[in-house]
């Protein structure tokens, strides 16, 4: 079973670090992803930008409305996510939208990607193997 | 990072906003500061053993309300509250006596609290003074060592400060729209005169004093969480971001200038750089030109270029035109030619700033560029002469010592062979 593992913390806090204690964690994280992809088991792994860099597109109309600022709403659930390469923002907020139409309801955040690892489990279906 | 660390981190992350809600209930800075070091006390005392709450701002805010009104009760005798051992966000027993506070609520506040520092009767450096001590909670003694004075002089700085804010009567109600834009207006200048006391300091040994550059940033980043919808305050945060992200590769290991041109780009921070073209790209789709998101613009387009020789001139002479228009100054004469001078040649950007000698005659930086034009028209006897102005009207030793640089290039060029 491939497995997400989300990261929620106060990013005022994280913010705050310095850089080298932002290394630090870095660096012991890095020890930890190390063993998962010597056993082959780590998948894609990201680190977003601040809130404040975030778009999002409300699907649950049309046409969707864009608004500043990071997803906000409790009522709604965090069902999945993609991760897409764009040149810009607008294009990416195309995308968003293309896929909008084709699940309308609901909303996507769209927020710029700071850092990623793509890992190295090859495993795509979702039974363990 | 310790337990005491995190605490550490969370109290200062948290401190601009409860202090500010704790202002909007006392309506008194001294009090509200008091309540919140009260609160600070007692979350170092609870923290570590009941763990941290779920809302630590809102935590801090109402130990600090109920601690000041314990406190007044005390004084006039009559029952104290319950104590605030009762209050564990675990039981959410706090749900019923205090509205969750959420980005809505605290926005006006921190909003209030910044405007209230840009008191139009003090100077800029005393506002940020003001801001540092109150909103970022520094200690005197750093903002002393900050603005390179004494202790004793700032703390008497930030004492007459205070004293002339709260008699101001900044009101207290809810902002309209256009009194909150204004609001917005003023603490976003003032910020970036703190972000620019930090990025080229204005007195002193020192040229860059990235302390202030981060906690500038940092304010800046939580006005633009609360009004995220800004496009000027996303230009604002951008163009901080970018700049900073220049410093480790602004000054040599002695402390002298690199200029743009000579930077390792590699010392570049690049997730840095990365947020901030993210945030020029969020506010261009707003397609409201403001200042800041100029500036941020003409930022991003030095920090896309992977070599100096690659800077796309063209594009910044059109920025500094458009924001020459949105804010005509001097200064940003002086930098269009600047950019006007790499694509068409010294002659033109000269020509450009001649009409700029009686405005910009106090100005390092006018001299610095003039003299550099001559330099590169051959002219080196004027060429001289505006480095030496440029040398008397240096604000730093850096400053100074890059243009003696220039002069020894020309005195060595000048020597007989």
């Amino acid at each position: 079973m491939l497995y997400a593992i989300l990261c929620y913390h106060d990013e005022t806090v994280v913010g705050a670090w310095t850089k080298e204690e932002d290394a630090a964690v870095m660096a012991k994280l890095a020890v930890v992803q190390e063993k998962l992809a010597k056993e082959g088991r780590l998948g894609p792994v990201a680190r977003l930008m601040p809130t404040t860099a975030a778009t999002t597109v409300r699907k649950d109309r049309e046409p969707p409305l864009i608004l500043d600022g990071p997803f906000a709403e409790t009522k709604e659930q965090l069902l999945g996510f993609y991760i897409v390469d764009s040149a810009s923002l607008d294009e990416v907020l195309e995308t968003a939208q293309e896929l909008g139409r084709a699940n309308p309801g609901g909303t996507y955040e769209v927020r710029p990607v700071l850092y990623l690892n793509s890992g190295n489990s090859g495993n795509s279906g979702n039974a363990a193997t | 990072m310790t337990e005491i660390g995190w605490i550490d981190a969370a109290l200062t992350s948290a401190r601009p906003q409860a202090v500010a809600a704790l202002v909007r209930y006392f309506r008194d800075l001294d009090q509200a500061e008091e309540a919140f070091q009260e609160a600070c006390l007692r979350a170092l005392k609870h923290w570590p053993i009941n763990g941290p709450p779920r809302d630590p701002t809102g935590w801090l805010i109402l130990v600090g309300r109920n601690y000041a009104l314990d406190h007044l009760r005390r004084r006039s005798k009559s029952d104290p509250l319950p104590d605030d051992e009762a209050i564990s966000d675990r039981e959410d027993a706090e749900r019923d006596l205090v509205e969750r506070l959420d980005s809505s609520h605290y926005r006006d506040d921190v909003l209030r609290l910044l405007f209230i520092c840009c008191h139009p009767d003090l100077p800029a450096t005393q506002q940020i003074a003001l801001a540092l001590r109150i909103v970022s909670g520094l200690s005197v003694k750093e903002i002393a060592r900050a603005f390179l004075v004494s202790e004793a002089a700032m703390e008497q700085r930030i004492t007459r400060a205070k004293r002339q804010v709260a008699a101001a009567n900044v009101p207290y109600e809810t902002p309209g729209p256009i009194e909150r834009a204004e609001r917005l207006g003023v603490v976003a200048a003032m910020l970036y005169l703190l972000f620019n006391e930090g990025y080229s300091a204005s007195g002193g040994t020192e040229h860059v004093r990235a302390p202030l550059c981060e906690e500038a940033i940092r304010l800046v980043r939580l006005l633009l969480r609360l009004f995220s919808a800004e496009p000027e305050i996303m230009g604002l945060t951008a163009l901080c971001l970018l700049q900073h992200a220049r410093t480790p590769a602004r000054l040599d290991a002695d402390g002298a200038i690199i200029l743009l041109e000579d930077q390792d780009r590699g010392l570049w921070n690049r997730d840095l750089i990365a947020e901030g073209l993210a945030l020029v790209d969020k506010a261009l789709r707003h397609r409201r030109p403001g200042p800041y998101q100029v500036q941020a613009a003409i930022a991003a387009l030095h920090a896309r270029a992977d070599r100096f020789e690659d800077t796309d001139w063209v594009e910044i002479g059109l920025l500094y035109g458009l924001l020459e228009q949105l804010q005509p100054s001097p200064v940003v004469t002086l930098n269009r030619a600047v950019a006007v001078a790499k694509v068409k040649g010294p002659a033109a950007g000269l020509e450009m700033i001649q009409p700029l000698g009686n405005k910009l005659a106090g100005y390092f930086h006018f001299f610095g560029v003039k003299g550099a034009f001559l330099m590169q028209l051959g002219r080196s006897e004027e060429a001289r002469v505006a480095f030496d102005q440029a040398i008397a009207l240096a604000n730093t030793a850096a400053e100074a010592a890059h243009i003696r640089l220039h002069l020894d290039r020309l005195m060595k060029d000048s020597r007989p062979a």
